[in-house]
């Protein structure tokens, strides 16, 4: 039986906003399929009640003081921009 | 004789005593890289006219006294340098991209005045074992260049391993330091998750990320560690605690020193002569008067996929920021937001860092959380729990790094799951946040290196080095190096 | 049939930290597009967030004032969009495990008093700020990117359009109570969502709900939530079915209209931020927070009925306004009359603020002044006349009234000699209004003070001079 549908790797595709073609979606279907088959050997194992790590460490309670501080120079905010406009980042419009 | 045949610390006497130049050891990095990067391909960006502009400069000022004076470094492509050139290895990242700012650990080693030569090749935004996935070029492995240097940090092994830079920084999420180590026959740690900052680290999973030094000689890479380690209120993440003087815990006595081994460690997909090689390092060891017993950390198998799922989920995240806004590449054809956003993503991510994106968007999506991201997590937990009780009774771990050599370029392009296995000793390392170095041990029949996995406890780097130097001194496989450019060094 | 509504508000606050909540960059409001913006802002490759303490703090002083429990340990989480204003694609918020829960607010409406459940207070980052164009494009502004947020979701509670209306308006004056944010709606430092639903009277389970956006005032709240009841009842009262949507309200016609239709509900891949560790939030930290929250408005109303003697309209008033309280307290302080400087504030001088669209702080009136007006008052140096003649130049170029008066020759008189000597003057010129006042013509005295006001403009001590006006007549 397989893990994931064609239907649902387009669906992940979109969620990633990764635009793929119909060849694509087939491979990374079977490859995704794959994975994550492999993956369900995780099912044998009881984890009822154990805590999930996110963290190796255990660290709390990291903060830094409410001290504004210069970093870079103003006109590098847009150094890199694809294209701007009176020192704003200009996008295509939402509307499709 | 190559001046990088030289240590580290020998290196900075001899500037100190006038004996040698830090443009003398510029050159000698570009001269090499100039005579074997054709075929090696480790460098994506060389900063000539800035690092020969900079070891003038000290030259002329020296007062030595900084810990990596005029040292030449080459630096891995995902660690961000201010006005350089930064990629990643992506084609998202190729246009004029200036990072704005440089990495804590760059900040560090210019502090101590190192010399970056350039940046070094990696499977693109690090997911991959064979440098491979780099979008820019495939690099070779110096022993032999038909065979891969490893990955993802296949640059940064295959440069200290041909010469062309004594040291350089790596960063590991799964292995990408030890594999390429390992197959290219150098040193490289990655130390205990929080031990480095990973500030201005072009993240691929946060949580199991590490920078870490690539060189030549344990004592080396110590050296350099004790640089680039140390508490970052850049990075919530980097713990503070103090940085011991790593150097001198190479005492060469190991006499006492509990070694676990690990059965897991060789199963069947472990190399014949992978497991010889470590087999005939524990006896080593013993004649060091270590002792070893065969121990179990059993959810050993488990670690591909639950890293898999953990560093994929956390990546999708991590690789979202890549929209075509702010910076990096817009496609041409963005007339509308989603355009923009599916174009510049689908044109500029390569099919690996694609597939792992969509995987970790799978495993993070509504009804899906609970079976994949969240087991993933608990599994990690009884992995994190298996080193733990073998560190209560064992000072360190061992086995071997990688299950095999070097293997062939191309050889494994084709299904992804058998590239990820190259992995499946180094992963449960960064799954339980411990520390892990890889030194030679050894020669396969076909001449290429082999590596020997040292894990030590949480922040426990010191016995790591201790451990890796003691067998370092007592062995020579250290002291090989390739024949290259038509000629051994 | 008739129906039951069921409201429930999502309200973000923006928190008037210095700097930014996961970054060192100025929190400022107002200043040219993309300048308070490092690369933590701009979500550059590498970046990595740092709790700002202060938004802490900030979170948990509004959580306690609005009665929360405060949770022990807290953490971070990735809420995962695609928008040019969300620059991570991610904006760091907390899903699981929000700072507070189980707060509540008590409001009043028509004199009844209503207690409004908080479901939950979390903190997140706010967002750049994006500008449509008409010409196909829009510009994005990364300076709010950053500012820290609280997001306060009431529990379905509310059940009329006008108690959404003084849910808000308790909510905003408890916020600024705490002082850790402005709560200006226009500069967007308090916004709301609101979602509505009706239901047949007596039915159980909730209607499906529609949500409201594009909210601009606490006004055009009620206005969208009445028009939104009103079509939901006759939608189902003409048997049509209700879609779960997002609507917009329209300030110009007053309705709301259809954004998008939900599919689902949107799949945000919540997982826990490894770039940040988790909060631990122990006693102490708590009550250091609690020390500091200052006395908030319905501990104020009580001080001010049962301490200091005033009405319960004029208290509620008061404290309904954070700084109208303030400035009333600091009159207080410089000595000023308690009723003198509650009505002068209530009725003068909230007049002029109404009629001029001016806030407190737009005037050059302060406290010290106000004080000393009452004062003059109490001490009949001034008449309410007088005071009422200098308020407009004080609340307009400010001044010390001692002063004013002084310089403008305004003291009252109440010397009796000299009062007794005018009263005298104004009755031999108006023999006529001492016979009528004889018969019985009380209207008379009114006639002959105000005469006796005009000779003295106005500054003839009122009560000397009735008192006077009286014995002199006798003497007649």
């Amino acid at each position: 039986m397989s893990r994931i549908s064609e239907d649902q790797v387009k669906h992940v595709a979109n969620l990633a906003r990764l635009s793929i073609t119909e060849d694509e979606a087939k491979t990374f279907t079977k490859q995704l399929d794959d994975i994550i088959t492999y993956a369900e050997q995780l099912n044998e194992l009881d984890t009822e009640g154990v805590e999930p790590t996110t963290h190796v460490l255990d660290l709390k309670n990291v903060m830094r003081k409410d001290e504004p501080k210069d970093w870079i120079k103003k006109e590098d905010a847009l150094k890199n921009a694809p294209d701007q406009q009176d020192g704003q980042f200009k996008v295509p419009s939402i509307m499709d | 004789m190559s001046l990088f045949e030289h240590s580290l610390k020998e290196l900075t006497q001899k500037l100190n005593n006038k004996e040698i130049t830090a443009t003398d050891l510029v050159e000698e990095s570009y001269a090499r890289i100039k005579e074997v990067d054709d075929d090696v391909k480790a460098f994506l960006t060389l900063d000539e006219e800035n690092a020969r502009a900079y070891a003038t400069e000290l030259d002329q000022n020296a007062d030595g006294k900084a810990k990596l004076f005029g040292l030449p470094i080459g630096i891995k492509d995902n660690i961000v340098t201010k006005g350089l050139r930064t990629t990643a290895a992506s084609q998202i990242l190729s246009n004029l991209y200036d990072p704005l700012y440089d990495a804590t650990v760059v900040q560090k080693v210019q502090q101590e005045k190192a010399v970056t030569i350039g940046k070094l090749n990696m499977d693109e935004f690090a997911m991959g074992s064979s440098n491979e996935n780099s979008s820019f070029q495939a690099t070779r492995n110096p022993w032999n260049t038909d065979h891969v240097p490893g990955g993802s940090s296949g640059g940064s092994a295959a440069s200290v391993a041909a010469g062309e830079v004594p040291f350089s920084l790596g960063t590991d999420t799964g292995g990408s330091i030890r594999q390429p180590a390992s197959y290219c026959g150098v040193v490289g740690l990655k130390p205990t998750y929080g031990r480095v900052s990973r500030f201005g680290l072009i993240a691929f999973a946060s949580s199991l990320d590490q920078i870490g030094p690539l060189t030549r000689s344990v004592e080396d890479n110590a050296y350099v560690l004790e640089t680039i380690a140390g508490h970052d209120e850049m990075d919530s993440t980097s713990a503070n605690v103090d940085v011991p003087a790593y150097t001198e815990a190479l005492t060469g006595d190991v006499s006492n020193l509990k070694i676990a081994v690990p059965k897991e460690y060789f199963t069947e997909g472990v190399d014949e002569e992978v497991k010889a090689s470590v087999r005939k390092a524990l006896e080593k060891y013993e004649e060091l008067g270590a002792t070893w017993e065969e121990v179990s950390l059993p959810h050993s198998k488990y670690a591909l996929s639950t890293y898999y799922l953990i560093a994929s989920s956390e990546a999708s995240a991590n690789l979202a920021r890549f929209d075509g806004v702010r910076y990096g590449r817009r496609s041409e054809n963005a007339d509308t937001m989603i355009d923009m956003f599916k174009n510049s993503r689908s044109e500029g991510f390569g099919d690996e860092v694609k597939r792992r994106i969509m995987l970790g968007t799978f495993a993070l999506s509504s009804g899906y959380y609970d079976a994949y991201y969240k087991k993933a997590q608990q599994v990690r937990t009884l992995i994190k729990n298996d080193f733990d009780k073998i560190f209560e009774d064992y000072d360190v771990v061992i086995g071997p790094t990688a299950p095999t050599p070097a293997f062939k370029i191309g050889e494994q392009m084709d299904n992804p799951l058998t590239m990820y296995a190259n992995d499946i000793l180094t992963i449960p390392v960064n799954l339980a946040g411990v520390p892990g170095i890889s030194v030679p041990c050894g020669f396969a029949e076909n001449g290429l290196p082999i590596g020997l996995q040292i894990i030590g406890k949480h922040f426990d780097e010191s016995t790591v080095y201790r451990a890796a130097h003691a067998f370092e001194q007592a062995t020579d496989h250290h002291k090989q190096r390739p024949a290259l450019g038509g000629k051994a060094q | 049939m008739n129906f039951e509504t069921v409201i429930g508000l999502e309200v973000h606050v923006e928190l008037k930290t210095k700097s930014k909540i996961f970054s060192p960059s100025s929190n400022m409001f107002g200043d040219e597009p993309n300048s308070n913006v490092n690369p933590i802002d701009l979500g550059y490759p590498g970046v990595l967030p740092v709790l700002n303490e202060e938004a802490v703090n900030y979170a948990m002083k509004a959580s306690l004032a609005l009665n929360c429990d405060i949770a022990e340990h807290t953490k971070f989480d990735r809420k995962n969009y695609f928008y040019p204003d969300n620059p991570k694609a991610y904006q760091i918020s907390q899903f699981d495990q929000p700072i507070a829960e189980n707060g509540y607010i008590d409001i009043e409406v028509d004199g009844e008093t209503r207690r409004i459940g908080i479901t939950r207070l979390h903190m997140e980052e706010d967002a750049g700020k994006l500008t449509h164009k008409d010409d196909g494009y829009s510009l994005v502004d990364y300076n709010r990117q950053g500012t820290p947020l609280v997001e306060i979701v009431s529990e379905p509670d509310i059940r009329t359009p006008k108690e959404a209306y003084a849910y808000l308006e308790a909510l905003k004056n408890i916020i600024q109570y705490t002082g850790v944010s402005d709560c200006k709606m226009e500069e967007g430092s308090l916004r709301c969502d609101a979602n509505l639903s009706v239901r047949p009277v007596g039915q159980e389970d909730f209607g499906v709900k529609t949500e409201l956006k594009n909210l601009n005032s606490f006004s055009f709240v009620q206005k969208g939530l009445e028009f939104e009841e009103k079509r939901q009842e006759e939608m189902l009262k003409k048997g049509e079915e209700i879609f779960q949507e997002t609507r917009r309200f329209d300030e110009k016609t007053k309705e709301t209209i259809l954004m998008r239709i939900k599919e689902g509900s949107d799949d945000y891949r919540y997982f826990p931020e490894p770039d940040l560790v988790s909060l631990h939030i122990d006693e102490a930290w708590k009550e250091r927070i609690k020390a500091e929250i200052p006395e908030l408005p319905d501990a104020r109303k009580k001080r001010y009925i049962e301490e200091l003697g005033l009405p319960v309209y004029d208290a509620a008033v008061l404290t309904n306004n954070k700084e109208l309280s303030d400035f009333f307290e600091e009159t207080l302080k410089q000595g000023g009359d308690i009723k003198q400087a509650s009505n002068w504030l209530m009725g003068d001088i909230s007049a002029y603020m109404n009629k001029n669209q001016k806030e407190l702080n737009d005037l050059a009136l302060t406290p010290d002044a106000l004080a000393k007006l009452t004062k003059l008052l109490e001490e009949e140096t001034i008449s309410s006349k007088i005071a009422k003649k200098i308020l407009p130049d004080l609340v307009e170029d400010g001044g010390d009234p001692e002063q004013i008066v002084k310089d403008r020759g305004l003291v009252q008189i109440s010397d009796e000699g000299q009062l007794r000597e005018v009263v005298t003057n104004i009755l031999d010129q108006n023999e006529q209004s001492i016979t009528d006042y004889k018969n019985g013509k009380d209207k008379a005295i009114g006639f002959l003070v105000g005469q006796i006001m005009k000779e003295t403009k106005g500054q003839a001590n009122p009560k000397m001079v009735n008192e006077l006006l009286i014995e002199e007549i006798n003497k007649r």
